[in-house]
């Protein structure tokens, strides 16, 4: 039988135990993956911190930030507008990336386990590097792309309608907490482009006001940028904005095919 | 020490530090205009503030019929800075607030529409048509995150336009030559840890502004005002710090945004008693009076004891009676904050809401073309070269003592473009950088050595939360001599304080406490500038209202506070200079001040 080993130094090992301060009232423990590129030779660890849940405020994010204030300052992680809309926070939270300012300490049962966002290049705890990801949103060319020149003076018509065609499409955060959930981009990460970068592809091909549909569509034609989505819907079930990412991918799908006649 | 650091060296034609709207409308412009640009930030750009405006972006277009013009927009505009706002500076963004709004649509923003397919505009508080007779319909909107459809356009265009973005970079401080001109700016990265040196003819300051002084704000954590606080380290003055607006309704506990333009749509608030209390202070606009007479109003019911809830001290925001359809295609985003952060279904109950800090009037100094004003003497227009400043950062002035809704995403495009058109005029492209003396850079780098290698007692978060509850405590919504000297006073227990200061973290990649820190300072110096100016100012004007000095005073008060921070950190010196009482055209006349009724 194979023998398959991790590589050297990826082993996620036990860490510091950081005990509940005196008089605690609702303690909960708090699991967290450090890792620090100032001792590259150590394995990750799993560090422990008991917190006081009265002492904190509701969420994950006021969680990080109570420990990293008051009791271990050298742990690093994102974090902007606190409120779910500028997609810092992602991490990966008992088990589900989501966004540690909107995820509610409340909705966990037990311990609190938080990982960065998987499968990333981690640069420091839970700060992954996303170059790769934004790489891949550059690739698209997420911008309008239009033949003619508008009136200078007036805005271009767009109906309700389609423009409704744009809801559940333009709000994505860009968090990439579907694209990290996702096994085919774990795989193929290098070649496909991942659940965000499809769901914003979809964004610009739906938009009335854009005419490189064609162009868009022949772009994604490609087993790997688009054809390594297997349909796994870990997308779907995991955006924090409660966006459809695989419906999107599947209606790129459909517009090839049935462009085809 | 400068010599334990690698430094990287860069130069540009300009350089722009943040990547919100303000700094990336300004790069695009520079870039376009063939300027060797780069666009500095600490959080890649679409995570910015800007990502959470919400309810709109204000421009007389008229899709409602409502007969609106820009004038009337720039009458709006003088009366809600209760008349400490440019008339010039109101006048140009007033006056070019359709065409950016209607550029802003061509380059792909997914503004909701109206039947006609026009852009949607909505109603805001002192949006009004015919100098203040009637409501106007001038918010335009993508539902209510208008800020993020915004900010990402932006973003897209400068992919488009491949312009060069150095993100997850901190800027330290200005490079600041003997003659006073600014050469350019030093910055860490944080990813791999090294000083990075930008050499650029022109520096933008686009940081945002410093709403993390307070405990409580709307404000993201990246709020801390760097830019301010490096302005003030390179000894130039900020301007009208005292005036910081407070949202009538962020939500109670969290301090998120719920935006004005659910009042636009037609919710309203209520006191203990239900009754619709706006009523009462503001009888013609009611819920839609400026933010400033809507948060008093909320916290004279308050201290009335008419304050909801168990402690009675907040109100209630309804929406209940809106169409189902309107709120999930025009308030979607609210109604989502309100579910996460107070556990409230908006069809069903009320939104618990409190006067939250939202915005700071103040800032840099600057004329409307973006340049940044030191006055000296007599000449209370004194540009700085090499040195410019756009966004909340700044203060051209067009917010005065309080800033309309909506025009602060319009004040970022406007000047953004303006200080495009402007660097593009004065700088050559590709010109050569003089020598920048070493001992420039060395004196910043010994700061930052310092302050790494802090072995005190206190942490950093600690003192952060000391140094935001003084300003909660002593510089709210009103504010008296007592408190304010109070407020000023701790505030300079807190900044002697900072010296023992003890830093964990050594390390120099991803060193968030190291960032903490810095941004500490920052908050610190902006807190100390704004107490002064607070304290000094007696009068109620706008966002400041002084309960020993109810009224404002256009006889001594009718100027915009300079506030300057001494070399050691500690004393703040503060002069004052003129409110341009001029437009910039003789197409529209003054607006004298007069009582301000809503």
């Amino acid at each position: 039988m194979a023998d398959f080993q991790l590589p050297k130094g990826s082993r996620v090992v036990r860490g510091e135990f950081f005990k509940a301060p005196d008089g605690a009232k609702k303690i909960r423990k708090v699991k967290i993956y450090r890792w620090s590129p100032q001792f590259p030779d150590k394995n990750p660890s799993l560090d422990t911190f008991e917190i006081d849940e009265h002492s904190c405020g509701p969420m994950v994010l006021d969680v990080l930030i109570s420990i990293k204030d008051e009791i271990d300052s050298t742990l690093s992680f994102r974090r902007s507008c606190r409120e779910g809309v500028c997609g810092s926070c992602s991490m990966n939270i008992d088990g589900t990336n989501t966004l540690a300012c909107t995820k509610a300490v409340s909705d966990i049962d037990g311990d609190i386990t938080i990982y960065p966002l998987p499968h990333m290049p981690v640069i420091k705890d839970l700060v992954p590097d996303l170059s790769h990801a934004y790489a891949q949103y550059a690739s698209i060319h997420p911008y309008l792309k239009n033949e003619s020149t508008p009136l200078s003076s007036k805005e271009r018509l767009q109906s309700i309608e389609d423009r409704s065609k744009l809801d559940g499409l333009w709000e994505c955060i860009l968090c990439f907490c579907c694209t990290t959930s996702c096994p085919s981009y774990w795989w193929n990460g290098d070649r496909y482009l991942g659940p965000a970068i499809l769901l914003q592809a979809s964004r610009w091909i739906e938009d009335s006001r854009d005419d490189a549909t064609g162009e868009r569509l022949d772009h994604l034609q490609d087993p790997f940028r688009l054809y390594r989505c297997h349909t796994i819907m870990n997308c779907t079930n995991t955006c924090p904005k409660g966006l459809n990412p695989a419906k999107a991918i599947a209606e790129i799908k459909k517009k090839i095919q049935m462009r085809r006649g | 020490m400068a010599n334990s650091y690698k430094i990287i060296d860069h130069t540009y034609d300009a350089v722009v530090i943040g990547a919100g709207g303000s700094g990336l409308r300004a790069t695009l412009g520079m870039s376009a205009a063939g300027l060797k640009s780069a666009c500095i930030s600490k959080v890649f750009p679409t995570r910015s503030h800007t990502v959470s405006a919400q309810g709109g972006i204000s421009a007389a277009l008229g899709n409602s019929g409502d007969g609106d013009n820009w004038q009337y927009h720039m009458y709006d505009t003088i009366k809600g800075s209760d008349w400490l706002g440019d008339q010039d500076a109101i006048e140009y963004m007033c006056r070019n607030a359709v065409p950016s709004v209607i550029e802003l649509e061509h380059l792909g923003v997914p503004f909701s529409r109206t039947e006609k397919g026009e852009i949607y505009q909505r109603r805001f508080g002192g949006h009004m048509v015919k100098f203040g007779e009637s409501m106007a319909q001038r918010a335009c909107a993508a539902a209510d995150r208008t800020g993020h459809a915004i900010l990402h356009t932006l973003y897209q265009q400068s992919l488009k336009h491949k312009a060069e973005f150095f993100v997850e970079y901190f800027a330290l401080d200005l490079l600041m030559d003997e003659s006073g001109v600014c050469r350019g700016v030093i910055a860490l990265n944080l990813e791999d840890g090294t000083l990075n040196r930008f050499r650029a003819h022109m520096v933008v300051i686009a940081t945002g502004g410093c709403g993390r002084t307070f405990l409580s704000c709307t404000s993201a954590h990246t709020c801390t005002g760097d830019g301010g606080a490096m302005t003030l380290r390179a000894g130039l003055p900020l301007q009208d710090m005292e005036f910081i607006q407070f949202h009538p309704t962020g939500i109670y506990g969290s301090g998120c945004l719920i935006t004005e333009g659910v009042r636009g749509e037609g919710g309203y608030l209520t006191n203990s008693n239900g009754e619709r209390f706006m009523e009462k202070y503001a009888p013609n606009a009611k819920d839609l009076a400026s933010r400033d007479v809507v948060s008093r109003s909320i916290a004279l019911e308050v201290n009335a004891g008419r304050g909801v809830g168990e402690e009675r001290d907040h109100a209630y925001l309804h929406i209940e009676h809106l169409d189902p359809n309107v709120i999930a295609s025009r308030l979607p985003g609210i109604s989502e904050s309100a579910k996460i952060f107070a556990g409230v279904d908006v069809s069903k109950e009320p939104i618990p809401v409190i006067p939250t800090v939202h915005y700071n009037m103040g800032g840099i100094p600057t004329n409307y073309k973006g340049e940044v004003i030191s006055p000296k003497g007599s000449d209370t227009e004194r540009v700085v070269p090499g040195l410019m400043s756009i966004g909340e950062a700044s203060c051209v002035s067009v917010h005065g003592a309080n800033r309309l809704g909506t025009n602060s995403l319009l004040d970022l495009v406007v000047f953004g473009r303006s200080a495009a058109l402007r660097a593009a005029e004065i700088v050559e492209p590709g010109a050569s950088h003089p020598v920048l003396p070493d001992h420039i850079t060395e004196k910043i780098i010994d700061d930052f050595d310092g302050l790494r290698n802090m072995k005190g007692s206190i942490k950093v978060g600690q003192l952060r939360k000391r140094l935001q509850k003084i300003n909660q405590t002593y510089c709210g919504v009103f504010r008296v001599k007592d408190n304010l000297e109070k407020g000023l006073l701790e505030t300079e227990k807190v900044n002697s304080a900072f010296a023992d200061i003890s830093l964990s973290d050594s390390s120099l990649i991803w060193n968030t406490e190291l960032i903490e820190l810095m941004e500490l300072r920052n908050l610190i110096q902006q807190s100390l500038v704004t107490f002064s100016s607070a304290l000094a100012r007696k009068e109620s004007r706008g966002g400041h209202t002084r309960d020993d000095y109810p009224n404002r005073d256009d006889d001594n008060w009718m100027k915009h506070t300079v506030s300057w921070l001494g070399e050691k950190g500690d004393k703040v010196r503060l002069d004052y200079r003129p409110v341009h009482m001029y437009t910039m055209t003789d197409e529209v006349e003054v607006v004298p001040p007069k009582p301000r009724v809503y």
